[in-house]
């Protein structure tokens, strides 16, 4: 187990140093160079040359990037060019990611018991009309994009009905949450319910529910002991699947409530060609990603003991 | 018992299954007239995607403009049908390319394991850890621009205006992050598949790796591939649709349903403008559960014994 785990953490450092690697190749093969950026379209060669210099950009690739590695590791992801000329990254960062994370927080919180009970209850009453329901609508919403889905409740809900707000923000229990969060766990909602349903549908189909159940367990006690933990296990690494995907289903949905999140800020990066932001942004995600799938081998190794030597 | 019954073959069963499941066969009619009206376009239209009418700009649903006109004077209608081409060029090719990766490194990581699949399933662990859109965001934004110069030197200026660099650019960056899901996929196949007793007589008998890799594993570990793929085409199509929200789809004037959406989804507060924004929207959800319909139809028509 010990050797499993330190071989897991192992490859965390290399898989982070390949992902910096990757974005920082090809932010620097890319086109429109940092000092391009800065200085407009019209510059003399001496200041463009004076820029370089300052930034370190006449460097060779290896010293440069050695450079930004070291950065990185200190948590200093360099400076906004264009979108908030001079503001360092991580301040920008550390402004923003309180909002996502609350958002996202929420979207869980009310997403996973949602379709962790929706999924079990179709699964039991497998081929019943409740199951072919749930099947069918989680089917439906996940086949509609969140550009989609963003207009079409604004419409309903803040233009029609005038219940809502159109947008913005004013903390996680105010009325203007509702909506971004309301499609964010749709999406955690439809996930989990269809992979319970397929958990706990598996497990009641095999051979130790049938025992259970022979030897004269009350199905409480059949449900609770013997389907549900099974059935629950698998549903870990989705789990860290999501948290791997919130930067980018956050994206969309904070751009079209006009959230200040990280979302919202990859955006205005993204349309502005922000590059060091973006690049933060994208290695902070890949982070998550990462670590939340180590977590979730672990927590998987743990508890099942087949994983631990594959 | 007649003699004369016709012989039921896999092909037939799974097809005759498929044929009852009622999503499906709508699923199936849906793109059907998807890549008919992509085919037909030309006939179809009432404009050219970029032609602009000055006198009825930004107009709701009128008599020349069924859909109405954006806010350049440009017919919705005719682009809502120009960009069933771009839809139909990325439900091919997307998935083509991502199954020709897929199937290819997943095939080698499964069949010779020990190194060769570690390099593999660590690449595909990378690739998958970016997120997808910042990743593809990426290489649109870094890579296209490189490689629309060299189309342009090696004398293709013409296809490069056209926009078809762009198709390109976009769909091998979609595949790049699509193929590791599907090697791993194949992988699985393969490593359970390559001890059968099938795969051992055929290698007692002399046969050589590739021919047994290829001819004897592979069309057993194609059935979940094939639902993956055909699973996965709605997911292409809806993945566009982000790369054009953040600027880097396909480009204008080529339009896209993705696109339009993008251009036109403040108008959800338009008192006329509104089926602007509705009808490539509907049109999108459509396609998607379509795909997403035939993918889940095939599932159960391959796996008989699945409930």
């Amino acid at each position: 187990m010990l050797s499993y785990i330190v071989r897991r953490m192992l490859w965390l450092p290399v898989l982070l140093a390949i992902m910096i690697f990757i974005t920082f190749w090809l932010g620097f093969y890319g086109p429109g160079s940092p000092e391009q950026v800065l200085l407009g379209q019209r510059y003399s060669p001496e200041t463009a040359a004076l820029v370089r210099r300052q930034w370190g950009l006449d460097k060779p690739f290896w010293v440069q990037y050695g450079r930004y590695v070291l950065n990185y590791v200190s948590l200093n992801f360099g400076e906004s060019l264009t979108k908030y000329p001079g503001q360092p990254v991580a301040t920008l960062l550390a402004r923003r990611l309180p909002i996502t994370l609350q958002l996202n927080f929420a979207a869980v919180m009310l997403g996973v018991p949602v379709g962790l009970l929706f999924g079990a209850i179709a699964a039991y009453y497998h081929g019943s009309w409740f199951d072919r329901g749930i099947i069918f609508v989680s089917v439906f919403l996940r086949a509609i994009p969140t550009l989609v889905a963003g207009p079409i409740l604004l419409f309903i809900f803040a233009k029609q009905l005038k219940l809502l707000p159109v947008g913005g923000w004013d903390g996680i229990f105010s009325p203007s949450a509702i909506l971004p969060v309301a499609i964010l766990s749709t999406g955690i909602i439809a996930g989990f319910a269809r992979q319970t349903r397929a958990n706990v549908l598996d497990v009641l189909n095999s051979d130790y529910v049938r025992t259970a159940r022979a030897k004269g367990l009350s199905e409480v006690r059949v449900l609770l002991g013997h389907v549900l933990q099974n059935a629950l296990i698998p549903l870990i690494t989705i789990f860290g699947f999501m948290l791997g995907g919130m930067v980018e289903g956050t994206l969309i949905t904070e751009t079209i409530f006009g959230i200040p999140g990280m979302g919202l800020l990859a955006f205005e990066a993204i349309n502005a060609r922000d590059y060091p932001i973006v690049i933060a942004i994208t290695v902070l995600a890949a982070v998550v990603f990462a670590l939340s799938n180590l977590w979730a081998d672990l927590f998987y190794g743990v508890i099942d003991p087949r994983i631990r030597n594959t | 018992m007649a003699l004369n019954a016709k012989p039921r073959t896999m092909f037939s069963d799974t097809a005759n299954r498929f044929s009852r499941n009622l999503p499906a066969m709508m699923g199936v009619v849906v793109a059907v007239a998807m890549y008919a009206v992509a085919i037909f376009a030309p006939l179809l239209v009432t404009a050219d995607y970029s032609a602009i009418d000055l006198d009825n700009v930004r107009s709701g649903p009128i008599l020349q403009h069924y859909f109405g006109t954006d806010e350049l004077g440009r017919d919705v209608y005719s682009r809502v049908i120009w960009a069933t081409r771009s839809a139909a060029f990325v439900s091919i090719f997307v998935p083509a390319l991502s199954l020709i990766l897929g199937v290819f490194f997943g095939m080698l990581a499964g069949y010779f394991g020990g190194w060769v699949d570690t390099i593999i399933m660590r690449v595909g662990d990378i690739l998958f850890a970016f997120p997808g859109l910042l990743f593809v965001f990426f290489i649109a934004a870094t890579i296209k621009p490189a490689v629309l110069d060299w189309v342009k030197t090696i004398g293709l200026r013409e296809f490069a205006k056209q926009g078809y660099v762009d198709y390109i650019v976009i769909f091998s960056a979609l595949a790049l992050v699509g193929w590791p899901g599907l090697a791993r996929l194949v992988r699985g196949q393969f490593l359970t598949l390559r001890n059968r007793e099938f795969v051992l007589a055929a290698r007692a008998i002399g046969t050589s790796n590739w021919k047994i890799a290829i001819r004897h594993i592979l069309p057993n570990a194609l059935t979940p591939v094939i639902v993956a793929v055909s699973g996965g085409i709605g997911g292409a199509i809806a993945a566009e649709t982000s790369l054009s929200f953040l600027g880097v789809g396909l480009q204008p004037p080529n339009p896209s349903w993705g696109q339009m959406i993008s251009d036109y989804y403040v108008y959800w507060r338009s008192a006329d403008l509104w089926p602007l924004l509705l009808i490539p929207s509907i049109i999108l959800v459509a396609v998607i559960l379509a795909f997403t319909f035939i993918g889940d139809g095939l599932h159960e028509a391959l796996n008989p014994y699945l409930e």
